[in-house]
């Protein structure tokens, strides 16, 4: 609609009742209306202000939305349709200048301020939006009965991971995609199994249900994002039997403008935006993709990230450059990479103080990876935490340094991996023997420095068993805003 | 009463049926697609020997990788050449 009626020359005043200032000027509202073109909309209640024709009943707040009314009492002058000047609050020198009546408000105080319009009430920009607004929601509506518990229905239409979700109602949706400045409708990605076309608006769905807030949806969009590109293959990392779900790591300023936890149980529970968006990307892969275990997800085990696994680096303090700026993004860009990956394995090492000793430490845990006797295809990510990183720092290892003894130490001769090789028939092929094999291939082996300041430990996250061009590739992508 | 919106790929197909079955493979070609799991070929090998002595046509295709979709072009392939294809699905 257009607020002001076409061609109209006058004045438009927005008031409530329920308005000290509103009550005040009454009288002089009254003595503006005979003296002049006045339109006056009221928000609470048409009957006021008495004395005045024609009250336009705005209990609905259509008009109060289109004026972007954000005060009242708030007088606009117009001119053709066009506003000129609008005032808002009392003031007796302002709106006798503006009028033109020298008189008006003869009695009433010089100012006094207004009051909060209807429209600000908390969480009323958001439904008015919806209602009246240019932005138009397509998703299907789901009407909830007085009597129907809304939460029982979300899990018995099988949207829920298990847990409680928030339910994604039009104010709500309208809020979270005020998060972005991409349009509702525009297509992130086509999400497997289903190959279901993935608009801005579902992702947007399925992070209110996440608990997500407006903020972390830039996020959630890249990591949905990443998860459909063909290198991260996250079609066969749903169906794999495996124990790997999409691994979600944050890098550059947004980490700190959103509240992600880089420090103390970084990897953990207790931060809502580490643990809502990863859990966001997984509900877009079970609600649009249509992913769910025991479906297409045939995990024999699975793992409890797979509700959601999503966490920062901790940069302002590390030694080495990010996983990001490693990946080719500069510092200040803010990056979402994905990485295929399982559960958390810790490592211990409260005894080396130098950097050979503690790389050796590392290198014994992340030969098991997968299996201790299969190399090659390997992946996986190691955490080093804040104490294990300095002793890197104290000896001036940078991360290349570091990347390289530690290849060295993951170098095997293959006849101990070959296929029954210490009584154990799993293991590399017969043609190995003889050769030296390196545990990861290339971009198979991610390094993250993140963690509470505490605590001689890092940690290894294996990564799934189909890696490469077969499987999964970690991929980075820019969050937008 | 409350509205939420649906959070889902909202596909709902149409219902499908199935083709007709084929009450026999005489004078058909049969695809046989490997879908590069390891010992797929083993299956496949068995089948095609057995279909062979039975005098009917066998077409072999593989994917790329067990972990993708089919290409559009191999599906395209099948749909062409084959009756009917059998699929060998796990190792």
């Amino acid at each position: 609609m257009t607020p002001i009626p076409r061609g109209y020359s006058g004045f438009l005043l927005v008031v409530k009742k329920d308005c000290n200032t509103c009550q005040l000027i009454e009288t002089a509202i009254a003595e503006l209306q005979r003296s002049g073109a006045l339109r006056v909309t009221s928000q609470d209640d048409p009957q006021f202000p008495a004395g005045v024709r024609d009250v336009k009943d705005d209990r609905e707040l259509e008009q109060s939305y289109h004026l972007n009314i954000e005060t009242v009492p708030t007088l606009i002058a117009c001119q053709d349709g066009v506003e000129q000047e609008r005032l808002v609050g009392w003031s007796r020198e302002d709106w006798r200048r503006l009028t033109g009546i020298p008189s008006l408000g003869t009695d009433l105080p010089q100012f006094s301020p207004g009051c909060g319009s209807r429209t600000v009430e908390p969480g009323m920009l958001d439904k008015l939006a919806y209602r009246f607004g240019d932005t138009v929601l397509q998703a299907r509506r789901i009407d909830v009965a007085e009597m129907e518990d809304v939460h029982e229905l979300m899990y018995e239409r099988g949207w829920s991971d298990g847990l409680p979700l928030v339910p994604p109602s039009e104010d709500r949706v309208m809020r979270m995609l005020g998060g972005t400045s991409r349009a509702p409708d525009e297509i992130v990605g086509v999400i497997p199994p289903d190959q279901a076309l993935c608009t801005v608006e579902k992702v947007t769905i399925n992070a209110v249900m996440a608990g997500c807030k407006p903020e972390y949806l830039p996020v959630v969009l890249a990591a949905v994002e990443a998860a459909c590109l063909d290198e991260f293959c996250m079609h066969g990392l749903l169906a794999t039997t495996y124990f790997s779900g999409p691994i979600v790591i944050v890098n550059g300023p947004i980490i700190n403008e959103i509240g992600l936890n880089w420090s103390t149980n970084a990897l953990g529970q207790g931060n809502r935006a580490n643990s809502t968006i990863g859990r966001a990307l997984q509900l877009v892969i079970r609600n649009v993709g249509g992913g769910k275990p025991g479906g297409v997800d045939r995990a024999a085990l699975g793992q409890p990230g797979k509700v959601g696994f999503c966490f920062p680096e901790r940069e302002h303090d590390s030694y080495w450059e990010s996983l990001a700026v490693e990946r080719g993004f500069a510092p200040e860009q803010s990056t979402v990479t994905l990485f295929a990956g399982d559960g958390v394995h810790g490592i211990a090492d409260q005894k080396s103080r130098e950097p050979k000793s503690l790389t050796r430490s590392l290198a014994m845990t992340l030969r098991t990876v997968k299996h201790g006797k299969l190399f090659g295809d390997a992946s996986a990510m190691l955490i080093v935490t804040p104490e294990h990183m300095r002793v890197f720092r104290e000896a001036g290892w940078s991360k290349a340094r570091f990347r390289e003894e530690l290849d060295k130490c993951l170098n095997f001769d293959g006849s101990e991996l070959i296929r029954g090789a210490s009584h154990i028939a799993e293991g590399m092929p017969e043609s190995s023997a003889g050769r030296r094999l390196t545990k990861f291939g290339p971009d198979g082996l991610l390094i993250v420095h993140t963690g509470g300041s505490a605590g001689m430990w890092s940690a290894v996250i294996g990564g799934w068993a189909a890696t490469g061009a077969k499987g999964s590739t970690p991929v980075t992508v820019a969050i937008k805003s | 009463m409350s509205t939420i919106l649906d959070p889902t790929g909202e596909l709902q197909p149409a219902r499908r049926e199935r083709l007709p079955r084929l009450p026999e493979l005489a004078g058909k070609t049969v695809g046989l697609l490997d879908i590069s799991k390891p010992r797929g070929d083993v299956f496949l090998d068995r089948l095609e020997q057995h279909l062979g002595a039975g005098g009917i046509a066998v077409r072999r295709y593989q994917k790329p990788t067990f972990t993708r979709i089919a290409p559009a072009d191999l599906k395209f392939q099948i749909a062409r050449d084959c009756d009917v294809v059998i699929e060998a699905l796990a190792d």
